[in-house]
């Protein structure tokens, strides 16, 4: 193996990234001493508590809440009437830009009930039990209404409505008539009909998938104090502090220096905690009660009222020439987006055929309403649910062509100097790369036996840079301290902590990596769209190789020699001229002992926008074994190759990928939102929403794929979306070959496969 | 939940009058009991905790079978080698309930008293013909296990009854039993459908009695007697196995809900009892 090289012109070795030490949050994790979420208490604290709707879609005619507020031990009662009435604005927070007014309605109910489980009132009592009572107390008149939450149903014509002034955007004329399709979206480049007349194979297919629940094992809980004089603090645990400071504050019309935010420890996010629902809440019930109130979500809330990602429907048409060369597809994506617009249909479009290099493509995004809680962002958001339809597409395409759907993939594949389907030109992207590392990988060459079948897919994921604040200093010993503004919810704690390490050229152990509030460093935007490596990690890399020119001034003046006369090396300025410097090289820790006669503290700060992020790759093959006779899927071995650029610390990095194959198997096989005909989710546990258990998943190979991003200093690029994303189709198409049936609605449980075998039996 | 008191009487007739209230309710391992308390599906009043009482934790000889306490929880049952022997198909299906840790307290009367048409280990005491000890306010009794499910949630017992323990019979060479079920999942689930099948065999490996009971395809676990009698005098030969299928299908009377339709249970049913009753003749055969 190479020893690991620095990607720039100084072609120098590195000591620290790329190892694997021992993660710095690790220890308090696994002991149990992490403070998440709920794990604050505060004198005089209340517990807060939501009442919600029991019905898919109402109007809400009264809200009584007397009764609950004469009851003792009942501090505060509120509902939206206790909020401001906003007009609709976007915000950008996250990974997705809000509607504040929606945003608002979401959170509290306002003149109608969405969906079931929409939180309609909340309480903050002295105890859980007198909390629960008061929510009984609340008396609510609805005037229920038809609902809808099938997307393909909420389109069609005499669909209930959800929003009186919803006119769908995007179309060539703006509609008169109110409709559930919020957005047309539309890609498109080429002549679509003259892509298909040349081609000599054409194949038209379609592929749904059921709403799936991020399922981070926390639920969503948080603190929140409001003082007399208008100051607040929020503790949260989220994927970014500081948008919950942004939506706390516009939601209330607060002012943003009103308004900290501490995060606390995050027990799993996945995208879903990039928003708020309780926040605001416990803000408004604090204020009213005078109290610090307390508020935690029971995971039946979580699955109900948060959360999930789309359903979606998926039709592919696609063409080929006999020789294999993809002449034109046609995509049409709909999107389930929940009770408010937003679904991630946007970015489905402009994933679904990231991966080809096609000449004359169409594809359609329907972002679409229904009775059911608003999406929110999962991993990737969308481009799973594209992935499925244009994978499968590609394989059915093959298979009618007689190609080996490696080769096809590779005849097709995107390069450096291909534009995009959404738009810039790729330079170093690893696609043919990681197509490699698995056409080359012994998987792909172990026998099968009866019942069991290989399914191959690709994915592409964009990953993104944006706004980050870093603060490096050093401590009086020597010692490191790196703050950030993001929320550590993949080991960025040790990435941040090793980049440094790396810069200074000290140990990883001597640097403290910390995740600050918002009151105590810059902006910084959610841990989201893989982009804290990246961007937080590139604002660190800078703030130390600041602080290493600051050293070398001190240095330099302790000297009395030129700046250019200090090189640093191993921790330590080291003087050019050795006779100036007859003690030797000064150490971070001498330099830091006499920091107050060279300048004073040792400290830096960087805020940026980093840019250039580089787009991710990734390609999975998967075996898996049916059982012909139950319709139980077993996950054999799985083996996912894909382009992380540079792998900070590779462990994590092998950790992301192996992490979100395995949300990716829960989704293709058993994980689905089960409503009744009244619109309730029948399965809001963990018992019947089912997400895999260890014993369910093989070993995951994870096969880092290393095409350094030279916009980074060390060559990384984001990993944590891209594993999600080819999943589904994976197993979709290993199925198909296990029991030549080819299945096009997951969650492809046992009954369904069953059902499908013994229709095709007949 | 205005009130909830805790009570753990060291004795049975102390036991009888605590349960003896309107909405009391017995406990012994919890692991159902304490979580629809939890979700405010089950409001007692009192939670009356039966583990101290003697016998009702602890496996022993007696007569030529086994008594099992009724809080005996199913890492016990795994742990006892000459029980895991003699009855392996009752302590494979104890232990498919919840994880490790559940087995440090889940038992047998709390998985039976539960009364759910998908408890695991019910039909394979049924299967066993295993015998309830129930103590009362008019004293002791004795009942077979697959009468005191009633439907979802209900049983037979009446107030201030409670199960002591569960008696398995005498068990001859050349027997054995077997369950099965199927969950989407590997382990931590509920089953969709279950078959347990114990059976006795003669020297050339012919089934001399035979039992097929059934959990998920109807409001109870069910013994189907047909499917047990179409084995009998086999040896499992293709018709045999294909009679005592068509038996368990035509016994199921399953719903359809969010853990799999009708359809798939019964067939399910069916292929479980298949599979179950060819891992209880092997190891029937195996039994000296």
């Amino acid at each position: 193996m190479n020893k690991p090289v620095k990607p720039d012109d100084t072609g120098a070795i590195l000591k620290v990234v790329g190892t694997r030490p021992i993660r710095p949050d690790g220890v308090e994790k696994v002991t149990g001493r992490a403070a998440y979420g709920a794990d604050l208490h505060l004198p005089g604290m209340l517990i807060g508590k939501v009442k919600r709707s029991p019905h898919a879609h109402a109007r809400i005619v009264s809200i009584d809440t007397r009764k609950a507020l004469a009851l003792p031990g009942v501090k505060a009662v509120m509902t939206s009437a206790d909020m401001p009435d906003l007009a609709a604005e976007h915000y950008e927070a996250g990974e997705s830009a809000s509607n504040l007014k929606d945003l608002s309605a979401n959170v509290m109910a306002r003149g109608k009930v969405l969906y079931h489980g929409h939180a309609i009132a909340a309480v903050a009592a002295t105890s859980n039990a007198i909390a629960d009572q008061a929510l009984d107390l609340i008396e609510i008149v609805y005037e229920t209404l038809p609902h809808v939450i099938d997307v393909e149903e909420a389109m069609a014509e005499g669909a209930p409505i959800l929003h009186d002034q919803m006119f769908t955007a995007g179309l060539s004329e703006t509609p008169t008539k109110a409709s559930n399709i919020a957005t047309k979206h539309r890609l498109d480049r080429g002549d679509l009909a003259a892509g298909f007349a040349s081609a000599d194979v054409i194949v038209e297919t379609r592929y749904s998938s059921a709403a799936v629940h991020q399922g981070y094992i926390e639920p969503h809980a948080c603190v929140a104090s409001f003082a007399a004089d208008g100051q607040t603090q929020v503790w949260s645990s989220s994927q970014g502090h500081f948008v919950i400071r942004g939506l706390c504050a516009k939601l209330l019309k607060l002012r943003f220096s009103d308004v900290r935010v501490i995060p606390a420890e995050i027990g799993g996010g996945f995208g879903g905690k990039t928003t708020v629902y309780l926040e605001p809440l416990a803000l408004v019930l604090s204020q009213k009660s005078g109290h610090p109130v307390k508020m935690v979500m029971t995971r039946e809330e979580v699955f109900r009222a948060t959360g999930p990602t789309s359903a979606s429907v998926v039709t592919v048409k696609m063409g080929a020439k006999s020789d294999g060369t993809i002449t034109a597809a046609q995509v049409d994506l709909k999107f389930q987006a929940g009770a408010f617009a937003g679904s991630p249909v946007g970015a489905a479009v402009m994933t679904s055929l990231a991966c080809y290099d096609v000449a004359n493509f169409e594809i359609t995004g329907w972002d679409v309403v229904t009775n059911s809680p608003k999406v929110a962002a999962y991993r990737a958001p969308g481009a799973p649910n594209a992935a499925l339809g244009v994978e499968c597409a590609v394989d059915e395409l093959a298979e009618k062509l007689g190609m080996d759907p490696m080769v096809f993939r590779e005849k097709n594949a995107v390069r450096n100097g291909v534009r995009a389907p959404y738009g810039p030109v790729y330079k170093n992207i690893g696609y043919v790369e990681t197509l490699e590392a698995i056409k080359s990988h012994p998987h792909m060459s172990i026998p099968l036996g009866p019942n069991q079948g290989r399914g191959i897919a690709a994915g592409f994921w964009f990953n993104i840079g944006g706004e980050s604040t870093v603060n490096v200093s050093i401590n009086e010993d020597g010692t490191a301290i790196v703050s950030t503004g993001s929320p550590d919810i993949g080991g960025s704690r040790a990435s941040m902590a090793m980049m440094a390490a790396e810069v200074l050229g000290i140990g990883v152990e001597q640097v403290r990596p910390i995740v600050a509030d918002t009151a105590s460093i810059g902006f910084s935007t959610v841990t989201g769209g893989s982009r804290t490596t990246f961007a937080t990690g590139m604002a660190v890399v800078q703030a130390a190789e600041k602080l290493v020119i600051d050293l070398k001034r001190r240095a330099a003046e302790t000297w009395g020699v030129e700046i250019d006369q200090v090189v640093w090396q191993d921790g330590a300025a080291h003087c050019l001229q050795a006779e100036k410097a007859p003690k030797g090289a000064l150490t971070l820790a001498a330099l830091a002992g006499s920091a107050g006669k060279t300048g004073g503290p040792i400290a830096t700060v960087v805020a940026l926008n980093a840019q250039g992020a580089g787009p991710g790759f990734g390609v999975h093959v998967c075996d898996v074994e049916v059982d012909p006779e139950t319709g139980h899927v077993t996950v054999l071995r799985y083996t996912a190759a894909q382009d992380v650029g540079k792998a900070i610390h590779p462990a994590y990095v092998e950790g992301q990928i192996q992490g979100g194959v395995a949300q990716g198997i829960g989704w293709a096989l058993n994980e689905e939102y089960v409503f009744s005909t009244g619109g309730v989710m029948e399965n809001a546990g963990f018992l019947d929403y089912r997400v895999p258990v260890a014993s369910d998943l093989p070993m995951i190979d994870a096969i880092m794929v290393e095409v350094p991003n030279p916009a980074h200093p060390y060559g990384a690029k984001g990993v944590g979306e891209v594993p999600i994303v080819p999943p589904l189709a994976a197993l979709a198409i290993a199925v198909r070959h296990a029991t030549g049936v080819r299945m096009h609605d997951l969650p492809l449980s046992p009954s369904k496969i069953r059902a499908a075998i013994d229709a095709n039996a007949r | 939940m205005a009130q909830l008191s805790y009570l753990s009487p060291s004795s049975v007739d102390d036991a009888v009058k605590a349960l003896s209230g309107p909405s009391a309710r017995a406990l012994s391992g919890g692991t159902d009991l304490l979580v629809q308390v939890r979700s405010g599906r089950a409001k007692p009043d009192q939670i009356v905790d039966l583990k101290r009482i003697p016998g009702l934790i602890g496996i022993r000889s007696e007569n030529g079978g086994f008594v099992i306490g009724s809080a005996t929880c199913g890492a016990m049952l795994s742990e006892h080698a000459t029980l895991s022997k003699i009855w392996p198909g009752i302590v494979e299906a104890a232990n498919l309930i919840g994880s490790t840790q559940v087995q440090g307290r889940a038992s047998l009367g709390g998985n039976l008293c539960n009364a759910s048409p998908a408890a695991d280990s019910v039909p394979a005491l049924i299967a066993a013909r295993a015998i309830c000890v129930i103590a009362g306010p008019a004293g002791t009794r004795e009942a077979a296990v697959e009468t005191i499910v009633t439907g979802p949630g209900k049983t037979s017992l009446a107030a201030g009854e409670f199960i002591i323990a569960f008696k398995l019979p005498p068990r001859g060479p050349r027997s054995s039993d077997a369950y099965l079920r199927m969950i989407p999942r590997t382990e931590m689930d509920i089953a969709v459908a279950g078959a347990a099948v114990s059976l006795a065999l003669d020297t050339d490996g012919v089934c001399t009695s035979a039992f097929v009971a059934l959990s998920a395809v109807a409001p109870t676990a069910l013994l189907v007697a047909e499917a047990g009698q179409a084995l009998i005098g086999s040896r499992l030969e293709a018709a045999a196995l294909t009679r005592m299928e068509e038996a368990v299908r035509g016994a199921c009377q399953p719903i359809s809900d969010k853990r799999g339709t009708a359809d798939y249970r019964t067939k399910i049913a069916a292929v479980l009892a298949h599979r179950a009753a060819v891992i209880a003749w092997n190891r029937a055969k195996e039994q000296a």
